[in-house]
């Protein structure tokens, strides 16, 4: 295998492992804490033994790539890059990885669920590697939300605490804006470079910052770097944070996550720092969250709280010296995002140790525990005074090249003369909280009333922070011996040629910069001793400051955006009133409707009154007659109401057969006769109507009655103009052609409506029948669990009127007249069943080729069923006739489906359908489609549907009457 | 002929847009059924009227020019079903309103804010 193949493989392997362990740890068992260390210790191991491999390439300055093809169009590539910097973040991210990996296995107790824990970390490890190893702009901010979302996962893993919960989605809230502003200025800086390839953007320097874009490009990106990298006044989010696991703190927000935004900064260092701008922005905001944050850190109460404040501090410093613009200040930005990483992550383990132990974080809870846990305490007071910048140790060389950068002349401003005092007084804070975390914690008096009883872990819990700590103690001692060759190699990944002298040692001479380490660490003494008494009140936070709560403004905000501000609108803009929905839907409908218009009127062709059927006329003055008159009556009239909607329906059922149409005609008067029967069964259960006494209506009302005519009559003028203007013009293109010259020829049948509705258009009346089935069960399943009314619970007039008249004239049983008023039509309707039946089944098999088919037999046979329930009631019929409305819809969906499918086994489209003529005895000849088939389908889920609704509303009265006399008995 | 149809289709779709915006539930079932007559009068009159056309086919009438448009009519046909079903469940939901909240407004509550 070449070089580029193998280097392509373990690129490829470097991004894709942590993904696959993901996949595969959430699905261990809950409790299996041993494997899911083995797994993810396994797959950061990998990263780093990838990382040695490519260590004798990427020292001599190459950069490894791996292109793979993503959306090649727009010039897209799944671009793996990896020069020294991001080799030397691959490192960081997977040595702390591995270390946090067996610490979260001591840490993680056995109740918590374990698969989801590693799950989310691995796919955190490989989203954060994604950020470091993109080779694409685009790809970058891609990898960069996968970071915030796994880190609202991470934070809210114990999502049954409230501050978890809490503190996620304010991490997510912030983080994901931070990296929507940052695909913004991405989009912006790849096009001024015209690419969105690392390689031509880093070498596009001079273009971009000379550019008329830059400065909200700049913006943009430094809204993403700010929010990801907790700097003010984006801060907030961190301390929230700090609810998640310690491992997670210690990993996420001390090593990897926060870093991005250091990490992105850094990068585009060499393409962007040359602007004023830049300095103006980041050197500002850096200092201030320098100072504010060290300020605040020394007044936190809570451990692991004081260590976010103080990596905001931190982290201030290093964007702080990115912002000044100097190669030697990017290398001390460089070194110190490696030595904060070191120390910090041990903290945060000593933290959890700490609260795992003692059982509580607060600090004026705890003290002497050097007594108890003498281990844990010496590990954390090496690391506590390398944050300090105590000499020796890691934190003093970084910290000693950040002074001796603030010195430098930058950019020449106040701020920039400024900056030595910022510093020095900024790490006087430092020194403070550092000092008060080593005293209060493992000196003074020993604590008493603990939760638990303090002591040291085992082992394997220990070794990440020895191993993390005896790193800072190597390094302060010997610094050129042990980072030199790795801070090169990550140096040169950012610099390149640019990378300037810069000496690695302990001792450099009585410099400035000494001078103030000095001054820093006694000033830190004094103020610690100063504010002894005040941090150890019970004043939470500290003073002016706390009142000023960065956290609470963005609530605020959060909630007026989100949901006041939501509502006002809904308040102005919506309305939860019908009337006023259904009254915007006509107007916009009609506007609509008119709109084309403007481009020019429809010409309208004069009407020949001659050629009116005086007959159809009539029919039409009656039916429109009736429309008005039900619209009239619907409101305290409503049985006049069905009885002239009915009329209407007849009205349009003679139109269909005058105009050529006998199947619509058919179809519409069977619906007009099961709808008819429906309401006058839903009127059974709507109590009568009372006209108001005084018909005098409010003014507010009739303006409303009239403004209601007035849009109706619009309507109905607009919907007739155009339906007149269509019907006067010839007919041009037309797809019927196409259908009566097919429907014989290859759909076997005569009636072309019925072969276009079971055969062309199969798929759409299985549909529809479908819609059908449905309406039915849901009308079926609601009046299961419906109350009618109470006030038509009463027997309704008219029965009480006879049964009052029975009672006077001492008939009873079978002598009354209610029992027997309906024999002679009861009987007529008994003796038609059958006659019916045939005249359904007789539409059935002619509908192919002549006027019928599956719609008009199911509706027809249903009302021969519906006939028996009026004739005889529900218990009659129920008593003799076996009615299985849902099977029949049930076989009528099987029957269509079926059908349809069957044509699969002759390797034809779904509802393909064939036919022959087919000769039998006593029928004769028939035509035999398989479409026939599928309208039996159709009509038996027809029949099945219709009857269901209708036996289902009928039902009522029987469970009524049960539910009456029992309520009555109880 | 096609003056008195669009007329028709005219009045009976004002009469259901006059239902349609009533306060009480029954005056919109009422109005949606008047509005599907409309409707299916529009849809089947897209095809233009062709009074006495054969709508069957025959052999001795080989233009297909000569038939009534069947298009239009396959399409109205499930809508007639359609809007059965549809007028059925509105009545069931109405009836269920009024049991549970003792009203037949649309907003199920007499006078809203």
């Amino acid at each position: 295998m070449d070089n580029a193949a193998t280097h392509t493989l373990l690129l490829t392997a470097l991004i894709a492992l942590p993904f696959l362990g993901s996949i595969v740890a959430a699905f261990f068992p809950t409790n299996a804490r041993n494997a899911e260390v083995w797994l993810a210790g396994s797959v950061a191991l990998a990263g780093l033994v990838i990382a040695a491999s490519l260590y004798s390439v990427i020292a001599e300055g190459a950069v490894v790539q791996a292109k793979f093809s993503w959306v090649p169009q727009y010039g897209l590539n799944f671009h793996v890059r990896l020069d020294g910097y991001a080799w030397s973040f691959v490192v960081l991210i997977c040595t702390i990885g591995l270390l946090v990996v067996l610490y979260a296995r001591y840490y993680m107790s056995p109740a918590d669920p374990v698969p989801r824990f590693f799950s989310y970390l691995l796919g955190f490890m490989g989203a954060m590697l994604g950020i470091v190893v993109s080779g694409n702009l685009l790809q970058i901010v891609f990898f960069w939300e996968l970071t915030s979302l796994y880190s609202f996962l991470l934070i809210g893993y114990w999502h049954q605490k409230q501050a978890a919960r809490d503190g996620a989605r304010i991490t997510l809230t912030v983080t994901a804006v931070g990296g929507l502003c940052l695909l913004a200025g991405m989009v912006l800086l790849g096009q001024m470079v015209g690419s969105y390839d690392l390689d031509m953007v880093l070498r596009a320097g001079p273009v971009v910052t000379a550019h008329a874009y830059y400065l909200p490009t700049l913006l943009f990106i430094a809204i993403g770097v700010l929010t990801k990298s907790a700097q003010f006044p984006f801060h907030f989010w961190l301390p929230r944070a700090m609810a998640a696991p310690t491992p997670v703190s210690a990993y996420l927000h001390s090593a990897t996550m926060v870093k991005a935004g250091i990490f992105l900064l850094a990068r585009l260092w060499p393409v962007m720092s040359g602007n004023d701008y830049w300095f103006w922005i980041f050197t500002s905001l850096g200092a201030t969250t320098l100072l504010i944050g060290a300020f605040l850190a020394l007044f936190q109460q809570d451990l692991k709280g004081l260590l976010a404040y103080s990596t905001i501090s931190h982290l201030g410093l290093i964007t702080l010296l990115l912002g000044l613009g100097s190669p030697l200040a990017a290398v001390a930005a460089v070194f110190h995002t490696m030595n904060h990483a070191t120390f910090k992550a041990s903290l945060f383990m000593a933290a959890g140790i700490i609260d795992h132990e003692a059982g509580t974080r607060d600090i004026r809870r705890l003290g002497g525990l050097h007594r108890t846990m003498p281990i844990t305490a010496a590990l954390a007071m090496v690391a506590a005074a390398a944050m300090a910048g105590v000499p020796l140790l890691n934190g003093f060389l970084s910290k000693e090249m950040f002074f001796a950068e603030t010195i430098e002349s930058h950019v020449a401003s106040a701020l920039d003369d400024a900056l030595p005092v910022i510093a020095t007084f900024a790490s006087m804070f430092s020194v403070a909280y550092s000092l008060r975390l080593i005293h209060q914690v493992f000196f003074g008096t020993e604590a008493t009333e603990l939760p638990r009883t303090p002591r040291d872990p085992v082992v394997w819990m220990l070794l990440p922070i020895a191993f993390l700590v005896l790193t800072c103690v190597l390094v302060g001692v010997a610094p050129q011996a042990t980072i030199g060759g790795f801070l090169y190699i990550a140096v040169h990944g950012v610099l390149g040629n640019a990378t300037p002298q810069y000496s690695l040692s302990v001792w450099h001479g009585f410099t400035p910069a000494f001078w103030m380490s000095l001054v820093a660490l006694a000033g830190g003494v004094i103020i610690y001793a100063a504010l002894l008494k005040y941090l150890s009140g019970d004043v939470e936070g500290a003073p002016v400051l706390r009142r000023l709560k960065g956290q609470r403004l963005f609530e605020r905000a959060v909630a007026a955006a989100s949901w006041r501000g939501a509502n006002r609108l809904v308040q102005v803009l919506g309305s939860t009133r019908l009337q006023s929905q259904i009254l915007l839907l006509i107007c916009v409908t009609l506007v609509a409707g008119v709109w084309p218009l403007h481009k020019g009127a429809i010409a309208f062709q004069l009407p020949r009154l001659n050629d009116i059927d005086t007959t159809f006329l009539l029919v039409w003055i009656i039916g429109a007659g009736c429309a008005v008159g039900a619209a009239q009556q619907a409101k305290f009239h409503r049985l006049a109401a069905v009885i002239l909607m009915g009329g209407a329906g007849l009205s349009t059922c003679l139109t269909f057969a005058w105009a050529s149409a006998p199947d619509l005609a058919l179809t519409q008067l069977l619906v007009e006769i099961v709808t008819t029967v429906l309401l006058l069964l839903g009127l059974r259960w709507l109590p009568k109507r009372l006209q108001d006494a005084s018909p005098l209506a409010s003014l507010a009302l009739r303006a409303r009655r009239v403004r209601d005519i007035v849009i109706a009559i619009a309507g109905g003028l607009g919907l007739a103009a155009l339906s007149y203007a269509v019907m006067t013009r010839p007919q041009r293109h037309s797809i019927a052609g196409h259908f009566l010259e097919k429907s014989y020829s290859e759909g076997g049948g005569r009636n072309v409506v019925n072969v276009i509705l079971v055969d062309f258009r199969g798929f759409d009346t299985l549909g529809e029948i479908s819609v059908l089935a449905i309406v039915a069960i849901t009308i079926y399943a609601l009046l299961r669990r419906f109350r009618p009314a109470r006030d038509s619970m009463a027997v309704p007039e008219q029965k009480r009127f006879q049964d009052k008249f029975d009672a006077e004239h001492g008939l009873s049983g079978r002598e009354a007249i209610s029992a027997h008023y309906m024999i002679v039509p009861g009987l007529i309707m008994r003796l038609l069943f059958p006659v019916v039946a045939m005249m359904a089944m007789f539409l059935l098999l002619r509908g192919h080729d002549l006027p019928g088919g599956g719609f008009a037999a199911g509706l027809t046979f249903a009302i021969a069923f519906i006939l028996q329930y009026v004739a005889g009631g529900v218990r009659w019929v129920e008593a003799r006739l076996t009615v299985l409305p849902v099977r029949w819809i049930g076989f009528g969906l099987l029957a269509s489906l079926g059908t349809g499918l069957a044509a699969a086994i002759f390797s034809q489209p779904f509802l393909t359908s064939a036919f022959q003529y087919v000769d039998l005895p006593w029928l004769g000849r028939l035509p035999l489609a398989s479409a026939l088939i599928f309208d039996v389908g159709v009509f038996a889920l027809v029949l099945g549907a219709t009857v269901l609704i209708l036996i289902a509303l009928a039902h009522q009265s029987i469970r009524v009457g049960r539910t009456t006399s029992k309520s009555g008995s109880v | 002929m096609e003056l008195v149809i669009a007329l028709t289709i005219g009045v009976l779709a004002g009469s259901g847009l006059w239902l349609l915006l009533r306060p009480r539930t029954f005056q919109v079932i009422i109005g949606l059924s008047l509005m599907s007559y409309a409707v299916n009068l529009f849809i089947f009159s897209m095809g233009r009227l062709r009074m006495g056309a054969p709508p069957i086919l025959d052999p001795s009438v080989p233009n297909p020019a000569h038939y009534a448009d069947p298009v239009p009519q396959a399409l109205v046909l499930t809508a007639i079903v359609i809007s059965f079903a549809m007028t059925a469940l509105f009545l069931v939901v109405l009836l269920a309103a009024r049991g549970l909240s003792g009203s037949d407004h649309v907003d199920s509550t007499e006078q809203g804010p």
